[in-house]
Order: C-alpha cells, then sequence, then structure tokens
C-alpha cells in the first residue's frame, strides 16, 4: 500500500479552478518534489492536503495510509503522521515555543494512545533537535515564529517536524527567502530525517534546494496539472531552460 | 412615553427615599455626627443627579435604566448565611486571611483572620467605626467625589460596612488580604453597598484582593466604593475579581490617592455579572508617583462590561500605565472609556493607554474611548486601541500540528489573556486568576467552537 494517492484530485477556490485532476503517488521511503511556476497551484495542493478548510475539492480523492484524508480535519491529519512545513509559519504572539511544540506532541501521542511527555523528558529532547538545527536555546522561550527572522522561521518549521516525526512530510517552499548557510543547515535537518519509514514531498520554485535535498521523483506542475514527471536531472533539465517551454507545451496540450 | 418613564425615574427615587428614612434610623454608628453628615450629603447627592443617563459623557455608552428601574431592597439581618463549603471555589489559596462579606455584612463566622504581622489591621469597617472612629474619619469620603458620580454618593449615604486595612509605616505585608463579597439570593432584588478603606502608611507594602460572587440566582445590585491612600514610597497591588452570575449588577469604584514616588497597580478581572461598570480614578498627587492599571475583561451572552478610567496627573514625574484588554462573544458588549488629565503642574508626567480587543461573534460589541486633556506643556501621552476577530490562520497553524479546534482556540485566548495575567506580579493571587481565566477561555473556546459550527451547518 502507498503512503499517499492522489487521485484525480480537483480543487477550486471561489470560481477558479486551481488543481484540474492530479495524480499521485508517494511510497514510504520516498522523497518526491513538485515544482512549478508561480500561480501552478503548488501551495493549494499542499495546503489541500493538510486540511485547510477555503479549498472547495470538487472532485478525486486522497488515500493517507489507506484512510481518506479528506475526510479529515487538520488536526486529524496531524495526528496521522502528516506535516505541512509552512511558507509563511504563523507567528503566534503569547504562546511560548517550548509549550506549543509539547502542546502538539501530546495531542498526537494522546491521540495515538501513547502517554503524555512531560516537561522533564521533553526538554532534553528538544535541545538536541535544536542543535541538529542550529537553532538558539532562547527561540524556545520566545512566542512561536514572534520577531523570528525568516531564517528561524523556516528552521523552527523543521525544528517542529524533527519533534513530531511525522510518515509524510510536506515542505512548502521552505527553501525561499533562505540565504545559501541557512539552506545548508534545513537541508541538512530535513536529510536527517530521512528513512524508510517516512515519505516527503518537497514543493519548490528552483531547483537548488534539490542540490540539497536530493529527490526520487520531480513532478512539474502547470496550470493545476502534473505535466512531467522523471528523475532528479529533470529539476536540472528545468533550472536550465525556465518553465517557459514546459509552459507553452502544456497549454497548447490543454483544451482551451 | 417620556412621561411614564420620568414617573418610573421618580418613583425609583422615591423608593430610595423611603430605604434611606429607615437605614438612617437604624445604621451602625449613627450616634457620629460626622457620618451622619456624610450620609446626608451623599443621599442629598444623589438625589439631586438620580442615576445617569446615556447623555450623561461619562457614561454614554453604558445604559442603567434596568438598575434604576428595580426596586431593589437593602437586606437588614443576614438571617441565612451560606455556608463555609459554599464559599471554597472563591478561596484563593495562600492569601493570608479572608473576611467575608455576605449581601454587604461582615460575617466573621464565614471568615479566617489567620495571623496577620504586627501593624496590620484588618477589620470590618462597621467594627473598626464602633472601635476607633478617629482613625476613619480623615479619610472616608475624602477622596471620592459625590459630584461626579451618582453611584458613588447613593454608596456613600448607605456607607455602613466593607472592609477596613490599615498597613503601619515600614510594613511589609507578603501574603495578600482577601476581602470576598458575596451577594445571596433572595425572592426580592437585592441591593448592598459595600465601602472599603484601605490606608497604607509610609514605605509599606501590601496586596489586596476585592472578590465579588454571589451565591443562588437572585436579582441583585452589588454597588461599591473603595478608598485607597497609598502613603509616600509604598507598594501596593490591588485586585477586583468580579464573577458574579448573570443576573448580577456590579458598579464598583476605586479612588485611589497616591503620595510621592508610591507604586501602586491596579489589576482588574471582569468575568461575571449582566451589567458592570469598573471606574478605576487614581489621582497621582506626589511627585514621581506610578500607577498600573491593568484590566482583562471576557463576556458573552448579554453580558455589558464597562470599564471606565480617570487618571489624574497633579504633581510632575509622574507615570501612568494602562493596559485593558477584551474577549467578547455572543452579544457582549464591552467598553473601554479611559480618561487621563494632566493637571498644569504635572510636568514630565508619562501617561500611557492601550486596549486590545478580540470579538468572537459577529454580535459582539466593543466601544473604546480614549479621552486626555492635558493642561502642562512638557509631557508624553500616548494611546491606542485595536479590535480584531480570532487570529484563522494561527487556528490552522495550531491545528495543523495536530491540537483539536477547541483546544487550539482556547491556547490562542489564553495567550490573548496572559498579557495582562504576565503584568501581576507571580503569586497566589495570579495563579487562581490564571486558573479562572484558562477555565473562562475554555468555556468560550467550546462555545464560540459550537456556534461557528452551527453557522457552518445553516
Amino acid at each position: 500500500m502507498s503512503l499517499l494517492e492522489i487521485k484525480n484530485l480537483k480543487v477550486r477556490v471561489e470560481d477558479r479552478e486551481i488543481l484540474k485532476g492530479i495524480n499521485l503517488t508517494l511510497n514510504a521511503g520516498e522523497v518526491h518534489s513538485i515544482m512549478g511556476p508561480n500561480g501552478s497551484g503548488k501551495s493549494t495542493l499542499a495546503q489541500v492536503l493538510a486540511r485547510r478548510e477555503n479549498y472547495q475539492v470538487t472532485g478525486g480523492e486522497v488515500l493517507f495510509n489507506g484512510k481518506d484524508l479528506l475526510a479529515m480535519k487538520p488536526e486529524e491529519a496531524a495526528c496521522e503522521g502528516l506535516f505541512l512545513a509552512f511558507q509563511y509559519p504563523v507567528e503566534i504572539p503569547g504562546i511560548s515555543n517550548a509549550y506549543f511544540l509539547r502542546s502538539a506532541l501530546n495531542a498526537i501521542r494522546k491521540y495515538r494512545g501513547e502517554d503524555e511527555m512531560d516537561a522533564m523528558d521533553f526538554l532534553p529532547m528538544l535541545r538536541e533537535k535544536l542543535k541538529l538545527l542550529e537553532m538558539d536555546d532562547k527561540l524556545l522561550n520566545r512566542s512561536v515564529n514572534e520577531a523570528f527572522s525568516g531564517g528561524e522561521k523556516k528552521r523552527n518549521e523543521i525544528l517542529q517536524m524533527a519533534v513530531l516525526e511525522p510518515k509524510l512530510a510536506i515542505l512548502d517552499e521552505t527553501d525561499s527567502g533562505l540565504d545559501i548557510d541557512a539552506l545548508r543547515i534545513v537541508a541538512q535537518g530535513v536529510n536527517a530525517m530521512r528513512s524508510p519509514e517516512r515519505a516527503m514531498l518537497v514543493v519548490t520554485h528552483y531547483q537548488r534546494l534539490l542540490n540539497y535535498i536530493v529527490p526520487d521523483q520531480v513532478h512539474v506542475l502547470v496550470e493545476g496539472r502534473i505535466v512531467r514527471s522523471g528523475g532528479p536531472e529533470l529539476a536540472l533539465e528545468l533550472e536550465d531552460q525556465g518553465y517557459a517551454a514546459i509552459e507553452s507545451i502544456a497549454r497548447g496540450a490543454s483544451p482551451a | 412615553m417620556g412621561i411614564l418613564k420620568v414617573a418610573t425615574a421618580t418613583q425609583g427615587l422615591q423608593n430610595y427615599a423611603e430605604s434611606f428614612g429607615g437605614f438612617e434610623k437604624a445604621a451602625a454608628s449613627r450616634e457620629l455626627s460626622w457620618l451622619r453628615k456624610l450620609r446626608q450629603d451623599g443621599f442629598a447627592r444623589f438625589s439631586e443627579t438620580g442615576f445617569p443617563t446615556l447623555r450623561d459623557e461619562d457614561w454614554r455608552f453604558t445604559n442603567v435604566s434596568a438598575i434604576a428601574q428595580t426596586p431593589f431592597r437593602l437586606v437588614r439581618n443576614g438571617d441565612s448565611l451560606p455556608s463555609r463549603k459554599d464559599l471554597d471555589p472563591f478561596r484563593i489559596a495562600g492569601v493570608g486571611c479572608q473576611l467575608v462579606f455576605v449581601d454587604g455584612r461582615f460575617a466573621p463566622a464565614l471568615s479566617s483572620l489567620g495571623q496577620m504581622p504586627a501593624g496590620v489591621t484588618v477589620s470590618s469597617l462597621a467594627r473598626q467605626l464602633a472601635r476607633d472612629p478617629g482613625a476613619l474619619e480623615p479619610h472616608l469620603g475624602h477622596y471620592l467625589n459625590l459630584q461626579r458620580d451618582a453611584f458613588g454618593a447613593l454608596n456613600t449615604a448607605f456607607l455602613e460596612d466593607g472592609g477596613y486595612v490599615h498597613i503601619a509605616k515600614g510594613l511589609v505585608v507578603e501574603a495578600p488580604i482577601s476581602l470576598l463579597f458575596v451577594s445571596t439570593a433572595h425572592d426580592f432584588p437585592t441591593v448592598n453597598h459595600p465601602r472599603n478603606l484601605i490606608v497604607a502608611e509610609e514605605h509599606s507594602q501590601v496586596t489586596i484582593v476585592e472578590d465579588y460572587v454571589s451565591l443562588g440566582g437572585g436579582e441583585a445590585l452589588c454597588n461599591t466604593v473603595t478608598e485607597l491612600v497609598a502613603r509616600d514610597r509604598t507598594v501596593v497591588s490591588h485586585y477586583m475579581i468580579e464573577r458574579e452570575h448573570e443576573k448580577s449588577f456590579n458598579v464598583s469604584t476605586l479612588r485611589i490617592q497616591q503620595g510621592r514616588a508610591s507604586d501602586v497597580a491596579s489589576h482588574s478581572v471582569l468575568v461575571g455579572g449582566a451589567l458592570v461598570r469598573n471606574n478605576v480614578h487614581p489621582v497621582l498627587a506626589g511627585e514621581g508617583a506610578e500607577c498600573l492599571i491593568n484590566g482583562l475583561f471576557i463576556g458573552n451572552g448579554r453580558q455589558h462590561l464597562d470599564n471606565y478610567m480617570l487618571v489624574e496627573h497633579a504633581s510632575p514625574h509622574c507615570s501612568s500605565r494602562q493596559f485593558y484588554n477584551g474577549i467578547l462573544d455572543g452579544h457582549a458588549h464591552g467598553v473601554f472609556h479611559g480618561r487621563i488629565i494632566v493637571h498644569k503642574d504635572a510636568q514630565k508626567t508619562d501617561a500611557k493607554q492601550t486596549n486590545r480587543n478580540l470579538l468572537l461573534s459577529d454580535s459582539a460589541q466593543i466601544d473604546t474611548k480614549p479621552q486626555l486633556e492635558i493642561y502642562a506643556d512638557d509631557v508624553k501621552c500616548t494611546h491606542g486601541a485595536t479590535i480584531g476577530q480570532m487570529d484563522e490562520s494561527a487556528l490552522f497553524y495550531l491545528r495543523s500540528r495536530g491540537i483539536d479546534e477547541a483546544s487550539a482556540r482556547r491556547l490562542l485566548l489564553v495567550a490573548f489573556a496572559s498579557e495582562c495575567l504576565d503584568r501581576m506580579k507571580e503569586g497566589p493571587v495570579r495563579t487562581h486568576l490564571e486558573n479562572l481565566v484558562h477555565e473562562h477561555a475554555l468555556r468560550l473556546a467550546g462555545a464560540s467552537h459550537e456556534s461557528a459550527r452551527q453557522e457552518q451547518i445553516a
């Protein structure tokens, strides 16, 4: 059984059809990348999978671990092992990063019938993960993402992923706004989490991130459809030629 | 209709006149001529003005006609006292002592006097009037301005009992002193007028809690006044907790007189009551005095929670900070009216005012009004207000990490409320209030979750 099966997924936002029939299968242990120009529907796909409610699914189905993902609330999807690293992490004043992380971890553990983790066990584990991402301890006591730099926010997303240990991680443009040093650290954090049980879906506009997180497969999303799939070399080809060529082919192929 | 209204109002005042006549003849310490005069002046002033109306600038957001039209009666004899067990939910663990007042009268059997250090007097006003009226005469009624406050005048007319706290010079009292005011249910609407006097002598330090609660479901008006005298270099924390039930009216005035370099914090947490008006009126009379006015109000249903502040800067180099956070759901109506007066000689005044509001439903309402009157020329005064909804992207963010919707809402509400709780000194009162706020946030999170769901279904 595949970890994630997306079958002919169609999604609307208000009157506009954004995803026009996506098919994608992801097995445990695999890393796939979704590349595409701005406005192609990459982030919509990521948000729909994480169960954001402002999208209207008009067709198709998504199975996550064999279960109907589209029937789940965001918290259920998370508890089932899905994680979205946000393109724009949200600032939450008044809730400390450490408290937030422990609440999230314990919500998931509770859902799985495991004991909640107390602060005594939680903090040492958290400190280990912080080291991996070269993050400052001080970020734990600060409010979630509040006044974090762009790089700190993205690292904080990966920290959450490291703590929550999902089965499927979706990284939505985690590379955008990162300088090359921060990009390396983030990629190192992500690579440390690659395992035969875990799958990742790396959504990106640029190929650069894929030098560090090398995918098994690359899919090109244009105007709501996957127009090409291939190995990592496809990313390099896109980097060379840009999206223009592939876009015009896609347009030619799609009924007007 | 206009004539009818006037007739009802006049009749209402007539009820108070009869009630005052009866009260005066039987009131405690009626033999003290200064006290008799104080009460009579209070009643005369109240009779002149009657209850305020929406035309009154200080009351333009709060309609008290429901109070004016209800035939409240004084409870003269506390015939049936609640049991100690009834009050268990309102005990604050870790306080030094707790004085309990039932329908405005001191109930020694329910109070826990504890071991207060020498130099601390904690008593009831009625007892103190009987024992040592001379200590009260220079203070009682000397700070409250009857001219501008009909409810204060009414309270003064019916002044008889309440809390009395005196802290001797230089004394640091660590354990908070709690005054618990319980309104009990009767088969008629009741009124009580607690009157508190707190005097902190030079260089002393103390924490006072006023806690207003109700037992049973009766209609009641609690009209309370506290005069707090903070002499030079004192550090005083005052907490006002309003958690009466949904048929209660509560009008309170905290009048603070601050000496030189005194540091006073007034914290208020309003979570209960049908119609609540909380007046906080500090006068920074001594040079270098500092005042923090920190408030949190959480309303639901048809609650009306009005926070009125009048901060008077009367000396140079004083600073005042007002921070109020409101959370309103259902049809609740909140008011923040913060008035700052900087008198002519109060140079180098530093006054700041911030009001932040979270509206959880389309029917909830907030009126926020800053009002600055500045008569000095070298001052710094700032004010700001914000009104917003629950942040949907923050909610999704929390849920996407596995936290269920009601818990996520509760977390965001508590985070918003924490801005106020964090300004309180760590200790037993803050802990108690944190629990109280968590409880209310939980209720609102569940409720707004449910109403959002119903909107979706509809």
